[in-house]
């Protein structure tokens, strides 16, 4: 469906002027190879400024890279960058061209500028409102709706004007969990009825864990593993994560806590820490007696997630989003 | 978060796979493009929805500066060929107002906050986005232009019989007018910039169409006979005399047309230019 091939693109150092530092060049896409089947949901994780955003404008032929190939359904879209609006429909994270029109008005404008005749654009921005669940707020303009409101008004608006693959950039941002679950049904039906391909930019762990069947990690530019979210999870699948909250501060002078602290990844309060399961065992045995205990506010053990995929291939940036 | 359980998840992922292998190396098919009359329609229609809700009140600017102008000049020309060019520059200073500083403040800040990625997703003409965007503005600026020479012909007891021809000048000036508008807010690197060559333009229509030419020094004079404006005040002037002289007026008309085509050219090569980075 979409075969990516050593993609580079480094955006260029900028002088610094004025008392501003410059910044040096930044290899935005460092060498991305990915293979995306047809009919899957293949997600791109990683945390803000990966280069994630950068991947998928050079897989929807709004930015060139340096070097390397994309192609998708065997089009060389590196060279006919125009030939990716005739295969799919891109969601950005900017709405601004949608701003002011009202939602019914964005979703048929966006089906007629994807080629439909007016009856069919209207026919499908009907039936988009009405699956999306967006009739109460049709004739209001984007601009006065709330950001999760304005997310899946742009969403619908893909939608109109069918496209075999659908790029969507952190569809679910703002969005209350009706709104998501509206989202992942229609995404899931657009899968099963016509083998819609999906390719889905996160940074929630979870949205990864539950909705791609594979999911390429991106750190710096880089591709750091690709595989199902269960397969990733396998390579850390000796490790337990174990979270500690203390009531007011961590009681150090247990000789057992004080121990822990070295690998524990402290905030405020909250102490996390990536375990094997005896060592796992055995601290929470030492917090949960003793003296310890009397400090501790409350404790979880956890299997691993794609978080600690991440941070286990070497991820070092903080920002993944859990919830 | 999805609604599909696993198992129905896991016999997609299965079908995806088996799809591979059929799929082989065959090239896929495109969907056809966007044809350019109804997208150009669509792009025409949302920009004029747009235009409706948010600048009505800088509609009533435009025309409130335009008669404040004329009521400013009452003092300084004294009818016959003055008062003619003041009206007619008037007028066509709502159309620049709107098409060329409204516009090119529209197509930077687009351009800056990364919308223009949405039509360029989309297989859509780029003439289709710029002359859309370009005639709805343009089209804006109806009322307010009629508005302006109505109440200029009144003051300065001009006829009021071949305003008809604000039919020819709206459409004409407007083109020129936004073209160049569009292909400002395109090319200029920042946002701020856009504003400002807008206003910049806006102020140079101001000045060199509203004042009478015959006073200006030389150099000035051929900075007017650059400006696309120039030729729409002078048509539209030309009409209030007792007997127009129909040719040099079509002549200006004419200049004004292929202003029009030259500079939507260059909005449309701007887009293509801003579109893919």
């Amino acid at each position: 469906m979409c075969v990516v091939r050593d993609l580079v693109r480094t955006y260029p150092a900028t002088r610094g002027r004025r008392g501003a530092p410059g910044s040096a060049a930044i290899r935005a896409t460092d060498g991305v190879s990915l293979e995306i089947r047809r009919g899957e949901i293949f997600g791109l994780l990683g945390p803000n400024g990966a280069g994630k955003s950068t991947l998928v404008r050079q897989l929807t032929g709004l930015m060139r890279p340096d070097s390397g190939s994309v192609g998708i359904l065997g089009h060389d879209i590196v060279r006919y960058p125009e030939r990716a609006s005739r295969i799919l429909a891109y969601l950005g994270q900017e709405s601004s061209a949608l701003d002011e029109l009202t939602v019914s008005l964005a979703a048929e404008t966006t089906g007629r500028l994807r080629g439909l005749d007016l009856r069919t654009a209207r026919a499908e921005r009907d039936a988009v409102v009405e699956e999306l669940g967006l009739g109460a707020i049709a004739s209001r303009p984007l601009k006065k709706l709330s950001g999760g409101q304005r997310r899946l008004a742009c969403f619908a608006a893909a939608l109109v004007g069918e496209r075999p693959l659908l790029v969507l950039d952190e569809p679910t941002t703002g969005m209350d969990p009706v709104a998501r679950r509206a989202v992942w049904a229609a995404v899931d039906r657009r899968r099963a009825e016509s083998g819609a391909t999906v390719v889905l930019v996160t940074h929630n762990v979870i949205e990864a864990e539950t909705v791609l069947d594979r999911v390429a990690v991106l750190d710096r530019g880089r591709v750091i593993a690709c595989d199902t979210p269960a397969g990733l999870k396998e390579k850390v699948a000796g490790e337990v994560r174990v979270e500690l909250v203390w009531r007011e501060r961590a009681p150090l002078d247990v000789p057992a806590v004080a121990a822990l602290r070295a690998s524990a990844v402290e905030s405020g309060r909250r102490w996390s820490l990536r375990l094997g399961p005896d060592e796992a065992r055995a601290a929470v045995a030492a917090v949960t007696g003793g003296p310890a205990f009397a400090a501790l506010d409350d404790f979880s053990l956890t299997t691993p997630s794609l978080e600690d995929v991440y941070l286990a291939l070497g991820g070092e940036a903080k920002g993944l989003v859990k919830s | 978060m999805s609604v599909v359980p696993a198992e129905v998840l896991q016999g997609g992922a299965r079908a995806g796979a088996s799809g591979l292998s059929a799929e082989g190396d065959a090239v896929g098919e495109l969907a056809p493009r966007a044809r350019l009359l109804p997208s150009l329609a669509a792009v025409y229609r949302a920009q004029l929805s747009r235009a409706r809700v948010a600048r009505i009140p800088l509609l009533f600017v435009a025309t409130f500066q335009s008669v404040g102008i004329m009521i400013l000049m009452r003092g300084v020309v004294d009818g016959g060929r003055e008062a003619q060019a003041v009206v007619a520059g008037a007028s066509v200073l709502v159309v620049a107002f709107v098409a060329l500083n409204l516009l090119a403040q529209y197509f930077g800040q687009l351009r800056a906050a990364g919308g223009l990625d949405h039509y360029a997703t989309l297989p859509v003409p780029p003439a289709a986005v710029v002359l859309g965007a370009a005639g709805a503005y343009a089209s804006f600026t109806v009322p307010g232009t009629v508005v302006t020479a109505v109440v200029g012909c009144v003051m300065f007891q001009l006829p009021l019989a071949h305003l008809w021809v604000l039919a020819a000048v709206i459409p004409l000036a407007g083109a020129a007018l936004s073209g160049l508008g569009a292909a400002l807010g395109l090319l200029a690197p920042r946002p701020e910039l856009a504003t400002l060559l807008g206003q910049l333009g806006m102020s140079a229509a101001l000045l060199l169409g509203v004042l009478p030419a015959d006073r200006m020094p030389d150099v000035i004079q051929y900075a007017r006979d650059l400006l696309p404006s120039t030729y729409g005040v002078e048509a539209f002037a030309r009409t209030f005399g007792a007997h127009p002289d129909w040719g040099v007026v079509l002549l200006d008309l004419g200049v004004c047309a292929g202003v029009g085509v030259a500079s939507l050219a260059l909005a449309t090569w701007a887009y293509r230019r801003a579109a893919v980075r």
